[in-house]
């Protein structure tokens, strides 16, 4: 038995050992370059750690290249069209889940949303957002990320609420609740863990999206992502910047992972949620 | 407090499935009465619509003579325990039996009041803040009753509640609800697919099948005067043993023979009543006993000699098997008396309380007739 304690296992950190450097060595790379002075960017013998760090290229990503306003516009879009798609989605997937809403085919026309590739849509879209002057605002970015997202908020909930016991909410019902009600203080709570999940997901998803931004947004409504164009330039590309703002941008996704990584474990798993 | 009145109840399930076709029920106020049959005979179907779960087809149900068809549930007044307990998860066991008065807005000193006198009624007053997910089964069933007591409804609905609970538990929760019902005197509507959950609770037994009502009646008097095969075969356990055999006369009295050649005399009472024919013979395990060595018959007593070939000692009975007609017949013999398969013994039949059964209509051949 001591023995057997005392043995190393070498194969599962020689792997995990390899993942982690895997996943690491870019964000360690991004984090160097970004507090590197410029000449080291691409220096060889490469520049491990440098003497001299600044935050030069920081100051210029956020205000120089108006980084700061697309972490805001960012913030503002993604934050509400989360708030927006797990709203909808969940009443829209406790309506398919309960009331069985359009038949078995409605819930998989919702999922098939997403067979569709945005470029599909996205001229059309362009054409009709300029028409009704949503073309570059916070509002119709907001209305097509929902729109975009809505899919996947719907099944990761559908899925929650269709494992849930009905004898709940009858209970509930019979009780004294309203229909209404039963939902919101019986099986909305129960299902948090998906929704957590479905929100984690959707807020993502529109954190890190680049295409409907690039050609929905010029001026006025750009996000984050569509900053990162301006580091490729005709004199070069702008490593040191690029990765200042990559640096910034991965604060709120990890910050919301941490937050509601509990929830997120459960809520990915879909557990049991029998009392 | 409420009388329950269903009248012509249709109930179709989106697919087709008719799940209760035309019941007429009444139920007076304060009656005990437990729905039973197999499980997919309709019972449930028909509990949850009382309770408004389910929308009624076709049909009225009036509970204290106003009809609630189109009543929501939390308006019907009505409270139900389910099968799987249905506590909410998130909410401590106090939350859960209060749940339903929070939801009526009642004052929050009112809804403690409550909650506690309900919780020492049911031995859980120590639980209270727990979550579900810390009690036991039997804890659980406790709150999910505390949570219908509460709200002093006039009708209380069971679900199957004991179903979920293990034999021994089940045994204590039964007497526990009997004395419920003996302490707070409403009309209680049970369903189950248990025949003993339903002989000993029920002041009144409704025997459901395919979603219609098979036979209705006192525990005893379904128990002792089946109106059908199914009936009969459905109350006690084990079950009736039931035997092909043909009925012919011989002078004043009658013989039922059966495949293999043997014959048992039919009682004076059937014996002008049943005709002859083809009939199903019927006959409960416990109404066959072992004969005493030298003892004479009595009245209605028939002698039979069988050969054993399976025996089940429980305990507190033994259970032997033999061969009558073709088919196998169980008897019910007293614990201490354990033959071995191969055993050769004498049996005495009361003939008196066997039953004959037409086997085209299934019916039961009524001797009083």
């Amino acid at each position: 038995m001591a023995s057997r304690r005392m043995r190393i296992p070498i194969v599962r950190i020689l792997v995990l050992g390899l993942f982690l450097i895997f996943v690491l060595a870019p964000l360690y790379w991004v984090f160097i370059t970004s507090i590197k002075p410029s000449d080291d960017y691409l220096a060889v013998p490469p520049v491990w750690f440098p003497a001299e760090p600044t935050l030069v290229h920081y100051t210029a990503a956020l205000f120089a290249y108006r980084g700061l306003d697309g972490l805001v516009n960012s913030l503002i879009i993604s934050v509400s069209a989360t708030v927006l798609s797990c709203l909808v989605g969940t009443m829209m997937a406790y309506s398919l889940a309960r009331f069985n809403t359009g038949g078995q085919h409605l819930s998989f026309w919702v999922l098939s949303q997403r067979f569709l590739p945005p470029i599909a849509i996205i001229l059309p879209l362009f054409l009709n957002y300029r028409l009704i002057g949503l073309q570059d605002t916070h509002f119709g970015m907001i209305l097509a990320y929902t729109v975009f997202t809505l899919p996947v908020s719907v099944w990761m909930m559908f899925a929650y609420f269709r494992q849930m016991p009905r004898s709940l909410e009858e209970a509930a019902l019979v009780d004294g609740c309203t229909r209404w009600r039963a939902m919101w203080s019986v099986a909305v709570p129960l299902a948090a863990p998906g929704i957590v999940a479905a929100a984690v997901f959707t807020f993502i998803a529109c954190w890190t999206e680049f295409f409907f931004a690039l050609v929905l947004t010029s001026r006025n409504a750009f996000t984050l992502p569509t900053v990162f164009r301006a580091f490729l330039s005709f004199q070069g590309a702008q490593y040191g910047e690029a990765s200042a703002l990559a640096m910034v941008s991965l604060v709120p996704s990890i910050a919301l992972g941490v937050l509601v990584q509990k929830h997120l474990v459960r809520g990915l798993t879909l557990g049991a949620i029998r009392g | 407090m409420a009388d329950v009145k269903i009248t012509g109840l249709h109930k179709r399930y989106a697919g087709g499935v008719q799940a209760v076709r035309g019941v007429d029920l009444t139920i007076p106020d304060k009656q005990f009465t437990v729905l039973v049959g197999p499980s997919g005979c309709g019972k449930s179907t028909l509990l949850r619509t009382i309770a408004g779960l389910e929308e009624a087809d076709e049909g009225t149900i009036e509970i204290g003579g106003a009809v609630v068809n189109d009543m929501r549930p939390r308006d019907r007044d009505v409270a139900m325990v389910f099968q799987d307990y249905a506590l909410y998860p998130h909410m401590t066991v106090r939350n859960n039996i209060g749940f339903g008065l929070k939801a009526r807005k009642l004052d929050v000193a009112e809804i403690n009041t409550r909650v506690m006198s309900a919780a020492k009624m049911l031995g859980i007053d120590g639980l209270l803040d727990r979550y579900p997910r810390h009690l036991s089964g039997g804890q659980r069933q406790r709150v999910a009753i505390g949570r219908a007591i509460v709200r002093n409804p006039q009708i209380f609905l069971f679900d199957e509640p004991l179903s979920n609970l293990d034999a021994q538990l089940r045994d204590e929760m039964r007497v526990e609800i009997k004395r419920l019902h003996q302490e707070i005197a409403t009309t209680m509507i049970y369903v189950t697919h248990d025949q003993i959950e339903a002989m000993t609770l029920a002041d009144w037994i409704v025997l459901m099948r395919d979603g219609v009502i098979e036979q209705q009646g006192a525990p005893l008097d379904l128990f002792e005067r089946p109106a059908t095969k199914f009936v009969a075969g459905f109350l006690g356990s084990p079950r009736m043993n039931f035997v092909p055999c043909k009925v012919a006369r011989n002078g004043a009295g009658a013989r039922a023979t059966f495949t293999d050649g043997r014959s048992l005399p039919l009682a004076s009472a059937h014996a002008g009543a049943i005709p002859e024919g083809e009939l199903t013979f019927g006959i409960r395990p416990e109404h066959i006993s072992r004969a005493a060595p030298g003892a004479s018959l009595r009245d209605g007593q028939a002698a039979l000699t069988a050969t054993i070939d399976l025996v089940q000692p429980t305990g507190t009975r033994t259970f032997a098997q033999f061969q009558l007609g073709g088919v196998e017949v169980t008897v019910e013999l007293p614990s201490h008396i354990v033959e071995k398969p191969g055993a050769s013994v004498e049996l005495l039949v009361d003939m008196a309380r066997a039953i004959f059964i037409d086997p085209r209509t299934d019916k039961v051949l009524r001797a009083e007739a």
